[in-house]
């Protein structure tokens, strides 16, 4: 492997600034997160209760608040004074079959809040019940809540050194806690004594063991076990002192001794020894401070059986739990598959366990070891010896497989009736035919069922066609030697046949299985891809979730302090430890619910949608039958969730672009009005500013018409002032969305009645053509609105028309809704402006005639905010026509013409 | 300008602003009457209590109450009449106010003309009158004591709601008349929300009493408040 060069240039040496801002952050985080000490042992007996109460109690001493969540003095009288007074949390009782278990308890513990909590022995298993399965997993939580924890924790429960303690000791530790957990660690204590002395402890009766486990511990506390055990708890703090030196060197700039392009490829599969190799591969990147990854292969040529992928997933669950990435390749060829990735991703090492097969299978298939050994090229291999006798995960129940007696059955009444027909027709079939026949019941067969029973009808088939149809009949002894190679032909072919029959069918089954899920998985991403809200992701993403996994589905957020339901399919009976669940999820971004670690005892499977920021959203489904979903499924459900994050983050981003256009036209309409208002306001303000200063200054001088003119101008002005205000506020009650549409019934002759009042001064002589249905329904508007639309109509025919000019209103009922037409008959509206004239500010080109181009602009907003129309039309004979269209709503209640009932 | 008669009425006008103050102080000072000026509600309230004014001008918002609460306050021991004075677009608030009490309503901007219409109308309607026997406007007459409307001298034929609409409104002639108010006048206090009975009638009956439904001449349509009929 190339070593990168040793940079020695002082320029090179120098921190990099943005490192040193990471690490400063870095270094703030650490400081302002919820600490947590380990204290470290090899073996139980040590001290490390004793030790983490001598320094809980210096703390207290300080003024610390300390609680003691859950600790087990075991009767030892010193560990017992140290606990005097501390504050010890009540146990939660959880009832267990007849019994009740007296367990931590994390809530009361999250809500007492105390600045450091004890919580002793980190690997216990949680009762079944409690919120989590594992005590760890209560730290991590309470870590997250700001509560610095003290935990207590012996080496043989480290997952990474699990296997090795079970080779020292030979006793295997069920309980085990993850390594990321001691990464987390902000410190750890290592409590040693020496293995003698312990043994002395253990002989004095100091040491605590429970009655079921004496027999096992003898065999533990061993002298050669406890020097191995101390050896690997003392390397263990080592390493981590190490790191913590490194990551000190780094902090401080200096240069590290060496620098880490290690890249570690572990290959699993579905063999128990790959949980050994897993780990090895973990100890090794962990040494050599390189990021690791556990490949598996998936060949169509050998497809997994359900208990090998049961194992497979236990293998890849801890692959995660030690911190590593699992990659998925496919490919007919593992080993290519696997070196192909290898070198695309620089890996350096690859980790891959000793065959243990026969030879002949090697030959056969030819051997995956020498095939990657071959082709590894620089990248070096560290072939792991695989322990057979390592027990397999425990991970799983045992998969119960009673013998189905049905496929056997149909093979023994195939071979039965092959036999039968052969016999009917000996005299006249020859010999060859009656083995076809056999061939033929052993194809049946194998098409029919599994492997099994495909061998045991070749098996039967030899067995019958060689006591019935071979001299000596009757017997199971051959007269002739060349029988035997009939025989074995016809085994041979038989089992080859139902071999490659069954391979044929699973590989179909996949692929269907395949093929399901791709196109469910692009039938949601077509979907999703044309929803384009929050409300319309998660009403796809909740319909597609609930027929693809066959059960109830709800989706929920959280924003700020508010959960709020967004999507919601079938009978989701309320259930309020389902709505925990959800809000454990949503708080925490964590799987948890039924078939998880996190309150497994709940009926519902909750899933974290990971969007990037802002609400935090989680779906919840109701496997049926409450069965936990396989690890397939599961695969399959997050990439539903990963696809709906995906497309929650897009309507996010969408709804963020579509507020930056709302602001750039808000922006662009505040500087037409600024316009606006500085010219055309200014102008009536001008000339009253003018009439007035000429009365005060020069009233004397002025004849009486001429002031009487001059005080009109006032007045006019005055008026076409508050006109342009009253319009540039609706303007910006419409554009702000907050015009409040108060819908009355009201006669439209009502309407038109009030706004030709208002106009009559303006109207003066005009004729009015008013043709108006006496049968025309009410309208159910904003009376106010409504009359603003019929005065902005008006004024702008006054203001465009010759004044002698008639305005028609007529008004018509349409079976889609009222039809009402204001036609003038004056020059018409300028063409180049189309439908531009209701825009804002858009005015016709006409000199002299104020106005701020709003009337029309504000005639549409009002529309439109009845749900109406308005459009522009030219007047048969010229002339311009605003045709408005409102839609019908069904009438009021009946109006008597006497008193309605009291 | 006409000097100030201590036998005139007294007009406390209630605004925060010193120029609608002003303006108002001048204009009514020259109409001859006299004026009083409160610039809070608290004002307001004293000074009615201490100087008994004939009318009250009120703008409805105030920096330390609205007169919507004021003119409840008042009408809880007097009957003086207020007249309020609000901005275009609350007519909400007027509608309020005029239930609460008020007699009349202004929308600002307004002229002189139309402050001190609004202003004779309430001061006579605030004064106990011998009840007439005949109301005339222009060509229309309704003679209550015979239950007969004509115009031009031809009987007009008005179904009893109608009737009792016209009569109501000629009554308050000058006054402006919510939709809550006349529903309750005919209908009954049960019918206050259903102010379409209200416009069904009143065209019906714009159709028979005006010339022109369309541009009435006494019927006026106050919008999204009421009706008034105009004063003779």
């Amino acid at each position: 492997m190339p070593k990168p060069a040793p940079d020695t240039s002082a320029e090179m040496r120098r921190p990099d600034p943005d490192a040193l801002l990471a690490r400063a952050q870095a270094a703030h985080l650490r400081e302002h997160r919820a600490k947590l000490k380990v204290f470290f042992g090899f073996a139980p007996g040590v001290g490390k209760t004793f030790r983490m109460l001598q320094v809980a109690r210096d703390v207290a001493a300080l003024g610390t608040e300390v609680l003691v969540g859950t600790l087990e003095t075991h009767g030892r009288a010193e560990t017992a004074r140290l606990l005097d007074g501390l504050t010890v949390l009540p146990r939660q009782e959880i009832p267990y079959g007849n019994t009740v278990l007296a367990e931590f308890d994390l809530d009361a513990a999250l809500k007492a809040h105390p600045k450091v909590l004890l919580v002793d022995e980190l690997a216990h298993s949680n009762a079944p019940g409690a919120r989590h399965a594992k005590r760890w997993q209560d730290v991590l939580e309470l870590l997250e809540a700001g509560i610095d924890v003290y935990t207590t924790l012996n080496v043989q429960h480290v997952e990474s050194l699990n296997d090795v303690v079970a080779q020292i000791t030979h006793v295997q530790v069920r309980e085990t806690v993850p390594d990321s957990i001691l990464e987390r660690a902000d410190e750890i204590e290592l409590v040693d004594i020496s293995a003698d002395e312990l043994l002395a402890r253990l002989r004095a009766g100091k040491v605590y063991l429970p009655e079921q486990a004496v027999r096992a511990a003898q065999h533990f506390f061993q002298r050669g076990n406890l020097l191995a055990l101390r050896e690997l708890a003392l390397r263990r703090t080592a390493e981590r002192v190490d790191a913590d030196v490194l990551a000190q060197r780094a902090d401080e700039g200096v240069e590290s001794p060496w620098r880490t392009t290690e890249r570690i490829l572990v290959c699993v599969g579905p063999a128990p020894a790959s949980a050994r190799l897993v780990r090895t591969a973990r100890r090794l990147a962990t040494g050599l401070h390189a990021p690791w990854f556990a490949a598996f292969v998936e060949s169509p040529l050998h497809p997994h059986s359900a208990e090998n992928r049961q194992r497979l997933d236990a293998h890849l669950r801890l692959v995660e739990t030690l911190g590593g990435t699992v990659v998925r390749l496919a490919g007919v060829q593992v080993s290519s598959a696997l070196l192909d990735y290898a070198r695309k991703n620089n890996v350096t090492r690859i980790v891959i366990g000793k065959p243990t097969h026969s030879r002949l299978r090697d030959f056969v298939r030819g051997s995956l070891l020498d095939e990657v050994v071959r082709g590894s090229g620089d990248i070096d291999l560290h072939v792991i010896s695989a322990d057979e006798t390592a027990p397999a995960a425990p991970q799983g129940p045992p998969a119960a497989s009673p013998a189905p007696s049905g496929p056997y059955g149909f093979a023994l009444a195939a071979v039965a009736a092959a036999t039968g027909l052969a016999w009917l027709g000996r005299g006249a079939l020859p010999a060859p035919d009656t083995v076809m026949l056999y061939l033929l019941s052993i194809m049946a067969v194998a098409v029919r069922t599994s492997q099994g029973p495909s061998i045991l009808a070749a098996a039967l088939s030899v067995a019958a066609y060689d006591f019935f149809f071979v001299p000596p009949f009757f017997t199971f002894s051959v007269s002739d030697a060349r029988h035997l190679l009939t025989f074995a032909t016809m085994f041979v072919v038989g089992v080859a046949m139902s071999t490659l029959m069954v391979r044929t069918r699973r590989q179909e089954q996949d692929a269907r299985e395949r093929e399901a899920r791709t196109s469910s998985l692009f039938a949601l991403s077509r979907d999703l891809s044309g929803a384009r809200d929050e409300a319309a992701v998660t009403a796809v993403l909740c319909g597609h979730v609930a027929s693809a996994f066959d059960c109830a589905v709800r989706v929920v957020a959280r924003d700020s302090a508010q959960w709020r339901t967004l999507a919601q399919t079938g009978p989701w009976l309320t259930d309020s430890s389902d709505d925990g669940v959800l809000r454990w999820v949503v708080e925490h971004g964590r799987e948890a619910g039924l078939g998880t670690e996190t309150l497994p005892g709940s009926r519902a499977l909750c899933l974290p949608i990971p969007v990037a920021e802002g609400n935090r959203t989680a779906l919840a489904i109701l496997p049926p039958g409450g069965r936990a979903l396989d690890s397939q499924a599961l695969a399959s459900l997050r990439t539903y969730m990963a696809q709906g994050a995906l497309a929650l983050e897009r309507a996010r981003l969408a709804g963020v672009v579509s507020a930056v256009e709302l602001r750039a036209r808000t922006e662009e309409m505040r500087s037409s009005l600024l316009s606006a208002v500085s010219h055309d306001l200014r102008t009536p303000l001008a000339a009253i500013t003018g009439a007035a200063t000429t009365l005060r200054d020069d009233g004397q001088a002025l004849q009486p018409s001429e002031r009487a003119d001059l005080v009109e101008a006032i007045c006019e002005e005055a008026d076409r002032l508050e006109r342009l205000v009253v319009n540039l506020l609706d303007m910006t009650r419409l554009a702000s969305g907050q015009m409040r549409v108060k819908r009355e019934w009201v006669p439209l002759e009502e309407m038109v009645g009030s706004a030709l009042t208002r106009l009559e001064t303006q109207l003066g002589k005009r004729d009015i053509h008013l043709r108006i249905p006496p049968r025309l329904p009410m309208l159910h508007v904003d009376p106010l609105l409504f009359e603003q639309v019929l005065v902005n109509l008006l004024e702008n025919a006054i203001k465009y028309t010759p004044p002698d000019s008639a305005l028609e209103i007529l008004a018509e009922e349409k079976p889609t809704g009222i039809v009402l037409l204001v036609a003038d008959h004056g020059p018409g509206l300028d063409p180049a402006l189309g439908a531009h004239v209701f825009d804002k500010f858009v005015r016709g080109q006409h000199t002299g005639i104020g106005g701020v181009g709003l009337g029309l602009a504000i005639c549409k907003g009002i529309l439109d905010a009845h749900g109406g129309d308005i459009i522009a039309l030219t007047t048969p004979g010229g002339g311009a026509t605003f045709r408005l269209e409102l839609p019908l709503t069904p009438g009021p209640s009946a109006i008597s013409d006497e008193a309605p009932p009291p | 300008m006409t000097t100030t008669d201590p036998l005139s009425p007294l007009v406390l006008i209630v605004e925060d602003e010193p120029q609608m103050r002003r303006f108002l102080r001048t204009s009514l000072g020259a109409h001859g009457y006299r004026v009083l000026e409160a610039g809070t509600a608290a004002e307001a309230v004293m000074l009615t209590t201490s100087h008994n004014p004939a009318i009250l001008l009120m703008d409805l918002g105030l920096p330390d109450g609205d007169g919507i609460t004021v003119t409840r306050t008042l009408r809880d021991w007097t009957q003086v009449p207020i007249v309020v004075i609000s901005a275009r677009g609350r007519e909400d608030d007027k509608v309020e106010a005029l239930d609460a009490g008020a007699d009349d309503y202004l929308t600002k901007p307004f002229g002189v003309k139309e402050l001190l219409a609004r202003m004779r109308v309430a001061l006579r309607h605030a004064a106990p009158e011998a009840p007439e026997q005949e109301l005339v406007f222009g060509a229309l007459r309704v003679d209550l004591s015979r239950r007969l409307v004509t115009r031009d001298g031809v009987e007009i034929h008005l179904t009893p709601i109608e009737y009792k609409m016209l009569t109501l409104l000629a009554r308050h002639a000058g006054k402006v008349l919510t939709h809550r108010q006349i529903l309750k006048e005919i209908w009954g206090a049960n019918a206050v929300e259903q102010p379409h009975y209200v416009r069904v009638h009143m065209a019906e009956l714009r159709k028979k009493v005006e010339q022109d439904a369309a541009r009435p001449e006494w019927l006026l349509t106050e919008p999204a408040v009421g009706y008034r009929m105009r004063e003779p």
